[in-house]
């Protein structure tokens, strides 16, 4: 009886919980159907009166969202792989190469990570400046092509692969870099695939950074195209909504059928070997 | 292929894990390196690989100086205590890796990978992970691995150890066959004395890094140079009986008990010695030279193992008796020539 209760209250408070995370994307994507008479209705209405993409028809022809998403797409692709593969290079230095100031070097990266990104948003932005790059994608790319943290996770991993498994191939005749890719590198799938995804997903989202340095409107990128549109089509709500739609949605995609490996992932990231 | 070590030497910080190592290893044989844990067995195994650079001396493949070659151009094979079988790879993909990085061409890898499976049996199982191995599969897959580029000279470090009882048994014969047949000169580190005796050519026994006897496994039991080599092997181990030498007689620790033997003729008196016998050495006999009584004794099936002191001194014998031995029996004892051993209780050595 006891456990049936404490079930029940588990339960009840997880649907609470989860009504209450998801009630604003159901109100998004309901309110992205609508027409301006529906979505203006009291009582409000829950759900559009037909299903019609004349919503995601208009908001495209007023901002070039196309553009948008192909902006976002490009910078994440760019600077996920640029960032996966220096973390790999970097992860792998650390792990298994001995150099002389080894551990010093790595403590002084682990101790970057206590800057605050906001900090860094400043000497960033004037570099870029300095190099010309204002107004670009590679002003977008350039900044984020590599990472302490996925660094220090992979790290971690390839430190957790056993010294036999690297003399193992050395001896059978792999140099260094053959054994990176051709052992290292698929073991870690699953921490590289976490890596990957955190990536992308902070790429996406990424917008106060594309704020400071995109102006013109073929540079932008989804978040902060969407930002723009929203001062434009500020009477419009039920445009905004699809346009939203269109900002999330891969995201939402995305993590469904990817969230096995993030779980996996960070869960795996604490525990050794 | 003939292994010689010229004076070989590992020198860690501040510690020297081997001094002074010189052995040949003739080419075909199998050879193990025998010591207890930390001696320097698997340090020496590392340098004979290339993953540690030797503090001095030479080693030498054949008439080559293969001393500071790195280990991929040493023509050697490795089977790692865990096996370190790559875990994404399939058994096909794990024997035919050596193959790749040698550039020899697919069909020929696929062949010859298959032929070595067959050899350690373990044809049926190609397209299985090392995950869905038992553990002496993955151990049978791990020396096709290391045996599938024909190398000069194959390093087994503790194959073994992982494995239970029985499959221990089990793939210590299969290594000695594979070995046979291929003819490849092995070297195998263990620190279990009973596989050393069983499948080797010959025994390196080492201790603390120093070379203790390197010898046939009978002579190793038989003739032990020293102290160590005497305790280290044999089970139960070996009766050490402390005591003195005084005109060709041995003078237990008591100073009381005395017996006479032919084997202390030429030795100086007052020398301090322990007499080590191999509890089968001893015979029952009236006329014997040494005076011990019985404390214990236990039936073991065809043989009776009798507990019995000399001179203060407590030591384990098998008897072979009609009357059967009771506890607080005085008996007499005479010593048989094979397993009888004198060694100088300072230095170890022995004397003969």
């Amino acid at each position: 009886m006891k456990r049936r209760i404490s079930r029940f209250c588990m339960y009840f408070f997880l649907t609470l919980g989860a009504v209450i995370m998801l009630f604003p994307f159901f109100w998004m994507f309901s309110s992205a159907f609508k027409t301006t008479q529906e979505i203006n209705k009291f009582p409000p209405q829950w759900l559009p009166g037909h299903l019609s993409l004349d919503n995601f028809r208009r908001a495209f022809a007023m901002a070039p969202f196309a553009k948008y998403f192909f902006n976002s797409v490009f910078v994440m692709v760019c600077s996920v792989g640029l960032t996966t593969f220096t973390t790999i290079l970097a992860a792998f230095a650390f792990s298994r190469l001995r150099f002389p100031g080894r551990k010093l070097i790595f403590s002084l990266l682990l101790s970057l990570m206590m800057i605050p990104f906001e900090m860094l948003i400043i000497t960033n932005y004037s570099t870029i400046v300095d190099l010309g790059l204002w107004d670009t994608l590679i002003a977008l790319i350039l900044p984020f092509t590599s990472s302490i943290f996925y660094t220090y996770i992979l790290k971690g991993f390839f430190d957790s692969v056993s010294d036999s498994l690297y003399w193992s191939a050395r001896i059978d005749g792999s140099s260094n870099w053959r054994y990176l890719w051709k052992v290292m590198v698929p073991m870690a799938r699953p921490s590289l695939t976490t890596i990957i995804l955190l990536n992308a997903l902070a790429s996406w989202n990424s917008f106060m950074w594309p704020m400071y340095v995109i102006s013109s409107d073929k540079n932008r990128t989804l978040p902060w195209g969407l930002q723009v549109f929203t001062t434009e089509a500020g009477s419009y709500p039920e445009l905004l909504m699809a346009a939203s739609t269109v900002v999330v949605l891969p995201v939402i995609i995305l993590f469904l059928f990817a969230r096995k490996y993030i779980v996996r992932g960070v869960a795996r990231g604490g525990l050794k070997g | 292929m003939r292994v010689v070590l010229d004076h070989v030497t590992k020198r860690f910080a501040d510690v020297t894990a081997v001094s002074e190592f010189s052995a040949t290893l003739e080419d075909g044989e199998l050879v193990s390196l025998l010591g207890p844990s930390g001696c320097g067995k698997s340090t020496l195994l590392n340098m004979l690989s290339g993953i540690l650079p030797v503090s001095g001396g030479r080693i030498y493949f054949d008439d080559q100086d293969v001393t500071g070659m790195p280990p991929e151009k040493r023509g050697i094979g490795l089977v790692f205590q865990n096996y370190a079988l790559y875990p994404h790879m399939t058994v096909m993909g794990n024997i035919c890796f050596p193959l790749e990085t040698q550039r020899v061409p697919k069909a020929e890898r696929i062949e010859r990978a298959n032929e070595i499976a067959r050899l350690v049996h373990v044809d049926m199982l190609m397209n299985r992970k090392p995950s869905e191995l038992s553990g002496g599969q993955q151990q049978r897959v791990a020396i096709a691995r290391a045996l599938v580029k024909n190398p000069r000279l194959l390093l087994l470090d503790e194959p073994l150890s992982n494995l239970d009882a029985r499959l221990r048994l089990e793939m210590r014969e299969e290594i000695r066959r594979i070995q046979q047949r291929t003819g490849v000169t092995t070297i195998f580190v263990t620190h279990d004395q009973e596989e050393a005796l069983s499948i080797s050519d010959r025994i390196v026994l080492m201790k603390a890094g120093v070379l203790q006897q390197n010898d046939l496994p009978q002579s190793l039991y038989n003739e032990p140079a020293n102290q160590f080599v005497a305790d280290f092997l044999g089970n139960p181990p070996i009766n050490n009986l402390p005591g003195t030498v005084e005109d060709g007689a041995f003078v237990a620790a008591d100073g009381k008990a005395r017996c006479a033997l032919p084997m202390l003729a030429g030795v100086e008196n007052g020398r301090n010695v322990n007499l080590s016998v191999r509890s089968e050495s001893f015979v029952l006999d009236e006329n014997g030279p040494m005076a011990c009584e019985v404390t214990r004794v236990y039936q073991m099936g065809k043989e009776e193992m009798a507990y019995l002191t000399f001179g203060g001194t407590d030591f384990r014998a098998y008897i072979d008796s009609e009357e059967g031995l009771r506890k607080g029996d005085a008996v007499r004892l005479s010593l048989k020539r094979r397993g009888v051993f004198l060694f100088d209780r300072e230095t170890g050595e022995r004397i003969r």
